[in-house]
């Protein structure tokens, strides 16, 4: 997984509150900045490359691994 | 690009039906959407700083039950005393050990991204609420005030 710059643990949080949290953890980074995202929700897979799309923020990679879902999105 | 707008009626004060109004308004404000909520007649309990909703298994075949007993309870069980308090303190139960915010985390989660709640006055005066018991930063207003903000939204609904 690339590098980062801020990490989000989202493990047990059910829809909406992956997408709300991570949306206040990207208002706190500079543009360009990564953050790191870790949910155990099924749904935030689809939510997060549509939370993408819709904001403009770049969903850089998806993936599951142990049973829990990483994103990193790059604030636009 | 001009900023979307999402407008919700909100209708009902039970905590099953508290949810969709307030999960999609803070995820429109996430997203980037300009969101309002007009609270009307039982969709006021929503905005009553001590909510205490409540769930009814009575008169709602959908509502799935432990161990599969909608399928065979009858109907007139559901009815007696303290069914209720039960089904809601269940419901709770089951919310939060699947992560499923509160009806309050929620709402103050719009609040923050900036949702207007909008409390319907007539409903207000004909129920004689006291707008004391309502969370701060309510507004008081009628249905042309909803049009105006309604009638430049990009998606409507009624809830």
């Amino acid at each position: 997984m690339a590098d980062f710059d801020d990490e989000l643990d989202a493990s047990g949080l059910n829809c909406p509150l992956p997408i709300l949290r991570a949306k206040k953890a990207l208002s706190g980074l500079d543009a360009g900045q990564v953050l790191h995202i870790i949910a155990t929700d099924p749904g935030s897979v689809k939510d997060f490359e549509a939370f993408a799309n819709q904001t403009g923020n770049e969903l850089m990679e998806s993936k599951e691994e142990g049973g829990k879902f990483h994103f990193l999105i790059k604030k636009a | 690009m001009e900023q979307k707008k999402f407008a919700i009626v909100a209708t009902k004060g039970t905590l099953d039906w508290g949810y969709p109004p307030f999960i999609l308004a803070s995820t429109a404000a996430a997203l980037g959407y300009d969101t309002e909520i007009f609270f009307t007649f039982y969709g006021l309990q929503l905005l009553k700083k001590n909510m205490d909703l409540k769930v009814s298994p009575l008169g709602n075949p959908g509502m799935p039950m432990p161990g599969g007993m909608e399928k065979w309870m009858p109907v007139l069980i559901t009815a007696l005393p303290g069914m209720e308090a039960v089904m809601t303190s269940m419901m709770k139960k089951k919310m939060a050990s699947k992560g499923v915010a509160s009806l309050e985390e929620l709402r103050e989660l719009s609040q923050e991204a900036e949702v207007r709640l909008i409390a319907c006055q007539m409903t207000v005066d004909l129920f004689d609420m006291n707008p004391a018991d309502f969370v701060d930063g309510v507004e008081f207003a009628g249905a042309a005030r909803f049009f105006e903000f309604a009638g430049e939204a990009n998606i409507t609904m009624y809830i």
